[in-house]
């Protein structure tokens, strides 16, 4: 158990149960905790001191500048960095109060899963897309109804449900990216990470994917990268501000955007730089 | 990026182009000309090439037709003769070394692309580019003093004993045969499949992978279940380049096929190919009608590579681009 | 870890070390070759190698001299015939020609390079031999300078598209014809590229057996010119393998060592010098 608070952060309390208090909040549980979290590539050091949770059934947004370690630390959550050889992680990072480092990483990918930036449904067809988390973990059960359900969650059933053996290729980029929230949804992960899932699509599929993830939460714990801060102040209950590989900033999402207690956090959000 | 013509003040007639004399002593459209004769040479030379296989084989094609195809008679002496022998030799030479090949290549191609840190990966395929270049002779070298006394004395033995009773595998052996040739037309179509098999699966997009893997998939999983179904294309055309290539292979083949044209089901009868027979009896055909069998035959294994060549480079070029931009 | 996740990661251990193996197999067939090679040819590599004629047939001794200076011979000819096609060829269809065109040229020239080598033979025996009555150098070095075309034409036209616009805008802004820029500035930044085509593709047909089987022939003895058969150091070693005479083979040996040395030379040559820094970055 740890408690800390350090200058310049404004939310930073982290235990093993997980709760995290900011004035008068109450305490949520954490589904994950980051602890001092350093984060290099090589010799080059990204990620400087992370702490921070990630309240459970919630959704946190990290916003940040390009290029200031956001993903990365969203990465770091299911061990996707390990695809990187010179990766190098450390500190400590907890879910539901155990070292997902200690963990075997296949079972742990399935506990956390993953969003990406541009949509990157398989080369199969819409359903096997859907199936595919489901066949390789073995998962008992009616397959067709498994995906069905996925599909529902992610609001795309009815745009699919006679075109089930179609190949994913030919949907749009919008229902592309709500057949990769279908297939991650499909392994029933404890949390869903997204990285900036909307910054290839257009105006209406950023809408009908933001609706999604306000129902979403209620089903599982969301963490969400973006540069849209609109997108953040909307969707989420919790944001963390990264700057430089620094945690600036972490607070529920009304009290970041409308008094933040760092200059930094304010000079961005009025958009000064950015 | 055709030059145009520019008129100069005085030259040629003012209401129009210039006339060719002029435009001759522009240094340009010397230039122009001469590299065109040359390009266009090369188109002469390959529809040549077409028209002398086909006037060269005239005699052949008009007595024999299409019978030439089904006839398994292969006899100077008589004047008959029937490509099915050679083409059954052609035809299972390549077939037993794509088995071969194209599992151990794969997983070579696999481990280079997939696994493999750049530097090992390229210095690997560096000397796979080096196996490439070795020349047919030189497997046909090793061929007929390594592998035939190999096939006699371990090869043969070793899957006659167990799996005789199977037709692919009665004896007797000589060491020679239609397995040793596969086995030598293997060990030199590996590379083709290799280098063209590594690319299209490093060109498969990284998100194809990490989508699988952040599912939970094992790095075997996301490899065979993601990235190989993704390239899959690419790596059929790479399948059918070193079919190509084993088609046409002739030092090496007739080296150690055994040169006599029978058909058998067993692996480890002699036969001969195509190419091995043309290699061998041409200088001696006596007659035009011999020759021309000959000649024909020739044209049949072009007609065989050009189709296989071209359907290798559409398979390829569809999935190297496939691999740049998701259609949305 | 659940024992179900325990097998798939056992699979996927055993499987990826497996194909390890394949690429480890793959790669040693090379040094399964060389070796092989250098043990049963290195001892006969001496001086009589290369100065003496063959011995008549029967009798020990004597060297491949002729062999040697015939595919030097047929290597320079067919270079003489077929370098200039193909690079004047792609210079065309990189500096001049309209896409039509070119897709025209670079698919005829793509259908030469498929051509099965022994079906080139046939070709050059038609064109040349049968005119001439007999077989020679020159025919040889036809069928061989045929099989060089391809390779440089699309070499030269590939390297000659990689070199920036700015740079030939740059030589015609200062008054340059378009055949001066190209000649001067175009060439010259692309000619790391080109020659390494060059010499992989002699490389390439310097170990070519089966079109000198019925062209250039062979010969036991000094081919006089360009008009008669000759011995080439490939079809010696083919003749000499599959002959009954233990001497014999023991030369092939050593010439299939010397054959294949000069050709992974050449080509660790031409690599190493594309890799030294091409001129200009390809596009």
């Amino acid at each position: 158990m740890q408690a800390s608070s350090k200058p310049g952060l404004s939310v930073n309390i982290v235990t093993n149960t997980g709760t995290a208090t900011h004035g008068e909040t109450a305490s949520l549980p954490m589904r994950m905790t980051i602890s001092k979290v350093d984060f290099y590539y090589g010799s080059k050091q990204i990620l400087f001191d992370i702490n921070m949770g990630i309240a459970d059934k919630r959704v946190t947004a990290l916003i940040g500048p390009s290029g200031c370690g956001k993903s990365t630390l969203l990465r770091a959550l299911n061990r996707m960095h390990e695809t990187v050889h010179t990766s190098r992680l450390e500190g400590e990072i907890q879910l539901d109060g155990q070292n997902i480092l200690a963990q075997d990483v296949t079972t742990l990918r399935r506990r956390v899963g993953m969003v990406f930036q541009r949509p990157n449904p398989f080369p199969k067809s819409i359903f096997d897309n859907v199936a595919y988390g489901l066949r390789i973990n073995g998962i008992k059960g009616s397959i067709s109804e498994m995906v069905e359900k996925s599909l529902r969650r992610a609001a795309l059933w009815e745009e699919v449900k006679d075109h089930l053996h179609k190949s994913a290729y030919e949907l749009s980029g919008g229902q592309q990216q709500r057949l990769c929230i279908a297939r991650a949804l499909a392994v029933e992960p404890e949390v869903l990470l997204l990285d900036e899932p909307c910054s290839a699509l257009d105006p209406i599929s950023t809408a009908k994917i933001e609706e999604l993830l306000v129902e979403l939460k209620n089903l599982t714990t969301i963490a969400i990268v973006t540069h849209n801060m609109q997108q953040a102040a909307r969707v989420s209950d919790f944001t963390a501000f990264v700057l430089t590989g620094q945690m600036i900033e972490f607070s529920a999402t009304p009290q970041l955007f409308t008094t933040p207690s760092d200059p930094r956090t304010e000079a961005y959000i009025t958009g000064r730089f950015g | 990026m055709a030059t145009s013509g520019t008129t100069l003040p005085n030259a040629g007639p003012v209401t129009g182009s210039r006339s060719f004399l002029s435009r001759l002593r522009d240094g340009d459209e010397i230039a122009r000309l001469i590299t065109m004769v040359f390009a266009a040479s090369v188109v002469l030379i390959t529809l040549l090439l077409v028209y002398e296989l086909w006037t060269g084989s005239a005699l052949a094609r008009a007595k024999f037709g299409l019978h030439f195809f089904v006839t398994q008679v292969w006899d100077p002496v008589l004047d008959q003769y029937g490509a099915l022998p050679f083409m059954y030799g052609t035809l299972v030479t390549s077939a037993v070394a794509l088995l071969i090949a194209v599992p151990l290549g794969i997983g070579a191609a696999i481990f280079l692309a997939e696994l493999a840190p750049p530097r090992i990966s390229d210095t690997l395929q560096f000397f796979i580019d080096l196996l490439a270049a070795v020349p047919s002779v030189i497997y046909g070298l090793l061929g007929v003093f390594i592998i035939v006394p190999l096939m006699r004395t371990v090869i043969f033995p070793g899957l006659n004993k167990p799996l005789g009773f199977m037709p692919f595998f009665k004896g007797p052996s000589y060491g020679v045969g239609f397995l040793t040739a596969g086995i030598v037309l293997a060990i030199m179509v590996i590379p083709y499949i290799i280098s063209v098999s590594r690319e299209v699966l490093l060109s498969v997009p990284r998100d194809q992978r990490e989508a699988a893997l952040s599912l939970g998939s094992t790095r075997w999983e996301s490899t065979w279940k993601v990235v190989v179904p993704f390239a899959k294309t690419g790596i059929l055309g790479s399948i059918f380049l070193a079919l190509a290539r084993a088609l046409g292979e002739t030092m090496a083949v007739t080296m150690v096929i055994g040169n006599t044209p029978t058909i058998s089901a067993s692996l480890f009868s002699p036969g001969d190919s195509i190419a091995s027979v043309i290699a061998n009896q041409f200088t001696e055909a006596t007659g035009d009608l011999y020759l021309q069998a000959l000649v024909e035959l020739g044209l049949v294994l072009f007609l065989m590579t050009f189709i296989l060549n071209g359907l290798a480079r559409i398979l390829i070029v569809v999935t190297t681009q496939r691999g740049s931009g998701v259609p949305t | 870890m659940t024992a179900r996740v325990k097998w798939r990661r056992f699979v996927s251990n055993f499987m990826l070390t497996l194909t390890g193996v394949c690429a480890l197999v793959s790669v040693s067939v090379l040094f399964f070759i060389l070796g092989y090679l250098v043990f049963n040819g290195g001892t006969s590599i001496n001086w009589a190698f290369f100065t003496q004629l063959p011995k008549p047939v029967g009798e020990a001794g004597g060297g491949m001299a002729n062999a040697i200076v015939g595919s030097a011979k047929l290597l320079m000819a067919a270079s003489l015939f077929g370098v200039p096609i193909g690079f004047l060829g792609g210079i065309y269809l990189s500096e001049f020609s309209g896409s039509a065109v070119a897709s025209v040229v670079r698919y005829a020239a793509d259908l030469l390079n498929g051509v099965p080598s022994i079906v080139i033979g046939i070709f050059a025996y038609s064109v040349v031999v049968l005119p001439f009555k007999h077989f020679s150098t020159l025919a040889g070095a036809f069928a061989l300078g045929l099989m060089m075309i391809p390779i440089t034409l699309r070499s030269t036209e590939e390297f000659l598209n990689g070199v920036p616009r700015y740079l030939r805008e740059g030589a015609m802004a200062l008054g340059a014809s378009k055949w001066k820029t190209i000649a001067s500035v175009v060439v010259p930044a692309a000619y790391r590229g080109i020659l390494t085509a060059i010499l992989l593709a002699l490389a390439r047909v310097a170990g070519e057996t089966a079109p000198l089987l019925f062209t250039a022939f062979g010969n036991r003895y000094w081919s006089q010119g360009w008009g008669q058969p000759t011995a080439s150091l490939p079809v010696m070693i083919f003749t000499y393998a599959v002959s009954p005479y233990e001497d014999w083979h023991r030369q092939a040996w050593a010439a299939g060592l010397v054959l294949l040395g000069l050709i992974l030379i050449i080509n660790i040559l031409a690599r190493t010098i594309l890799s030294r820094g091409i001129a200009v970055p390809r596009s």
